[in-house]
């Protein structure tokens, strides 16, 4: 379950990224492309990408996360997200 | 105003006037007044007139005293007063009291060089009877359209080139490259338009066709050196009102009523009062308002008229409006568009035209002149952040920008910064504009599998690099980041979709005394920290508004809000009647989108899902939208039907 739960993290903001960001035209996205550098993301696609986290995996995403650290690639995100994810299991 | 339209034989074939009648009778909205035909030996020469100065002696197509020349002309010379003045002491006798016959005695004495001196906003083409030969010329700036094509037999000219898609041997096929180059710049780089075999004659440029071939000829173009004298503030100010009154003087010459345009910002403002001081009667005034408060200015507006006592009517935007009316603007427009904002104007011009009105002056050009884009304030923090990268202060300033974008000032900073972080520093020739071009561009992904790989070696930002003045590199940044928007969005998007096709469409006139080559000359000599002091936009403009009580304090102190217009959402809101748009289901279906090529349609469908699900909340999603639907109904009226 620990392995595979990440991945299931990442193929789904994989997926969110290629369908709401690429039209479904991203089959050459790798997961550590940063998302600003290929310009996938403009003004507000980051306020589209926080929110789709937030919905999805039931995180709130503060200020202070609010950086390419962590979510400038699917990867990244990823990582974010689980992060998040642990935190909210161990407080919980 | 009016359409014009021609055919030269190449052969020296006789030319059937019908054919150019036919070109005329496409091009009717430009000029419902009149229309007249001259047809001599292997060339013809075809008008459709709107009636503003001579109005009854001023027919076209006009000749000269001994018929060795005829022209046909859209525009007006609006120093023809003082150039017949000049003409007539050398001797030269007027049979009219029209400006377009002082073109044809101006041509007598100085052949091609006589666009020297016409201060105006034209597009004519002139035969020369005795050289058998063929002038085209367009005004400096482009206010003016005039396109052309040749077929094995004949070359072919006219105001839009939907009068040339009459003639059935105009082979129309989509320039994917222009495409490109409009899904990047929003506009197109003449002479290239999005009709493969179809030209459009650049801003101040001439072309002359006769036996020999065709000769393209660059007669003016924009240069920017500043002038050290005017480092003085007030006496800038001084100056460049002078030069403003003088701009709209002269445009205020017509046989029939003038009135304005006014937005609420600054430079139509400034404009109408302006007239206001110089007309005799009580101006007229029009403006568009939104139902949106994004968009909406009405209060600025209400200042003005009542500051102004003008005589005001107003048209109401709604988002539905927009879709009922834009399939008509693109077919104007004659070319992909990605925004929506020529559709209001399209509406305001007909409210222009409904009140009696034929002509109005706007402020157009004043952003590009004299430094009030945001695109301007955007490259000099950029400028100011590249000279000390690892400042933290500096990219705050980034926050400063485009204040009534809500999703950009709700932007983390980080994500702000890096999306600004573009380009190597202030020596890359593209650096103002690159940002904004590359986030464009990103609607490329839109494009099917066959045209992104036909445009797989085709680098639009290389084209527009090589036509480039060759002193262009010496110039600051912010003196080429005014080029880029003079010499390419200016023409190809603001005075053409949003300018000049929106108001024929109407048969309503525009002229611009910020586009007054007067004007424009001395607006390139103001230094750059005069035309935008630290980050104040039209500095020299407020200043000189203010000195001369033109405008009421609160326009020239509100913050600048750049005219814009409810986008995708207009596509997917009833009208009043319930309905939407049934051309976007239509034009936009996957079989549809996949018979006529472009496009992918997966990637469109799912564009359109987002946009139907009120999800397409950032400016990307909603340009490409516009831009796709654009094409989709160009592609339909001047592709598949006329097929």
């Amino acid at each position: 379950m620990t392995l595979t739960m990440p991945q299931s993290v990442q193929s789904e903001i994989r997926t969110f990224v290629i369908e709401n960001f690429m039209f479904g035209q991203g089959a050459q996205l790798k997961d550590s492309e940063s998302l600003l550098e290929a310009g996938l993301i403009d003004s507000t696609g980051v306020l589209e990408l926080v929110g789709f986290l937030e919905t999805t995996f039931a995180i709130a995403v503060a200020d202070e996360d609010l950086v390419p650290a962590n979510l400038d690639s699917v990867e990244r995100a990823a990582r974010f997200v689980e992060r998040k994810l642990k935190e909210s299991s161990i407080a919980g | 105003m009016c359409g014009i339209a021609g055919i030269l034989s190449l052969d020296g074939a006789p030319v059937t006037g019908a054919h150019v009648e036919a070109m005329v009778r496409a091009i009717a909205h430009r000029g419902p007044d009149a229309q007249g035909l001259h047809v001599e030996g292997p060339c013809a020469l075809g008008h459709a007139r709107l009636s503003i100065i001579d109005v009854a002696g001023g027919h076209q197509p006009m000749t000269n005293e001994d018929g060795s020349l005829w022209i046909t002309f859209n525009g007006e010379i609006f120093n023809y007063v003082e150039l017949r003045h000049d003409l007539e002491q050398r001797g030269h006798r007027f049979s009219t009291n029209s400006d377009t016959e002082v073109i044809l005695h101006l041509y007598e004495e100085k052949g091609d060089a006589c666009v020297h001196e016409l201060n105006g906003q034209w597009a004519f083409g002139l035969w020369d009877n005795r050289r058998r030969r063929l002038f085209l010329s367009r005004d400096r700036i482009g206010v003016r359209p005039l396109y052309y094509t040749a077929t094995p037999t004949q070359f072919l000219f006219a105001s839009e080139m939907k009068a040339l898609c009459v003639n059935p041997a105009v082979r129309r096929e989509i320039d994917l490259e222009v495409l490109d180059q409009i899904f990047t710049f929003w506009a197109p780089l003449a002479p290239r338009t999005i009709l493969k075999h179809v030209s459009e004659l650049p801003p101040g440029h001439s072309l002359s066709v006769d036996a020999n071939g065709q000769q393209l000829q660059a007669y003016w173009r924009p240069s920017y050196r500043v002038d050290d004298r005017l480092k003085n503030a007030d006496a800038c100010a001084d100056e460049l009102l002078d030069l403003l009154t003088d701009a709209t003087r002269i445009r205020l010459r017509s046989d029939v009523p003038v009135g304005a345009y006014l937005s609420g910002g600054l430079d139509s403002s400034v404009i109408t009062a302006l007239v206001n001081r110089l007309a005799t009667d009580r101006l007229r005034t029009f403006s568009v308002t939104f139902d949106e408060s994004e968009f909406d200015e009405s209060r600025y507006q209400d200042d003005v008229v009542g500051y102004l006592n003008t005589e005001h009517s107003r048209i109401r935007c709604s988002n539905a409006d927009i879709g009922d009316v834009f399939q008509d603007v693109v077919w104007h427009a004659e070319r992909p568009i990605v925004r929506t904002a020529p559709a209001p104007l399209y509406l305001l011009s007909k409210l222009v035209r409904d009140s009696g009105y034929k002509v109005v002056l706007t402020g157009e050009g004043a952003d590009e002149m004299l430094g009030g884009y945001d695109i301007f304030k955007e490259a000099k923090i950029r400028a100011f952040w590249a000279s000390q990268p690892d400042s933290a202060r500096r990219p705050q300033l980034l926050k400063r920008l485009y204040p009534y974008l809500q999703n950009v000032q709700s932007q983390p900073d980080a994500f702000l910064q890096a999306f600004f972080r573009v380009g190597a520093g202030t020596s890359n020739c593209f650096f103002s504009h690159l940002p904004r071009w590359q986030m464009t561009a990103r609607m490329k992904i839109l494009l099917s599998a066959d045209a992104q790989a036909r445009l797989a070696s085709y680098d639009s930002l290389a084209e527009l690099k090589a036509s480039l003045p060759g002193d262009f590199d010496t110039w600051d940044w912010f003196a080429r980041a005014q080029y880029l928007e003079t010499a390419v969005l200016l023409p190809g998007y603001i005075l053409s979709s949003q300018g000049d096709r929106v108001a024929m469409a109407h048969a309503v006139e525009g002229r611009f005394p910020f586009l007054d080559h007067r004007v424009v000359k001395f607006a390139a000599s103001i230094p750059p920290a005069l035309k935008m002091k630290v980050l104040n936009e039209k500095y020299i403009l407020k200043r000189a508004a203010a000195a001369a009580n033109l405008v009421p304090p609160s326009v020239t102190r509100r913050s600048k809000q750049p005219y814009r217009a409810p986008e995708a959402v207009s596509f997917v809101t009833p009208n009043r009647r319930g309905h939407l748009p049934e051309y976007v289901e239509t034009l936009l279906a996957p079989d549809r989108v996949e018979r006529d090529g472009v496009f992918n349609p997966v990637a469109a469908t799912k564009l359109v899902a987002k946009v139907r699900a009120g999800r397409a909340i950032g400016i990307r999603d909603n340009m490409s939208f516009v831009a796709m639907l654009s094409t989709q109904l160009f592609i339909d009226r001047f592709i598949n039907r006329a097929a």
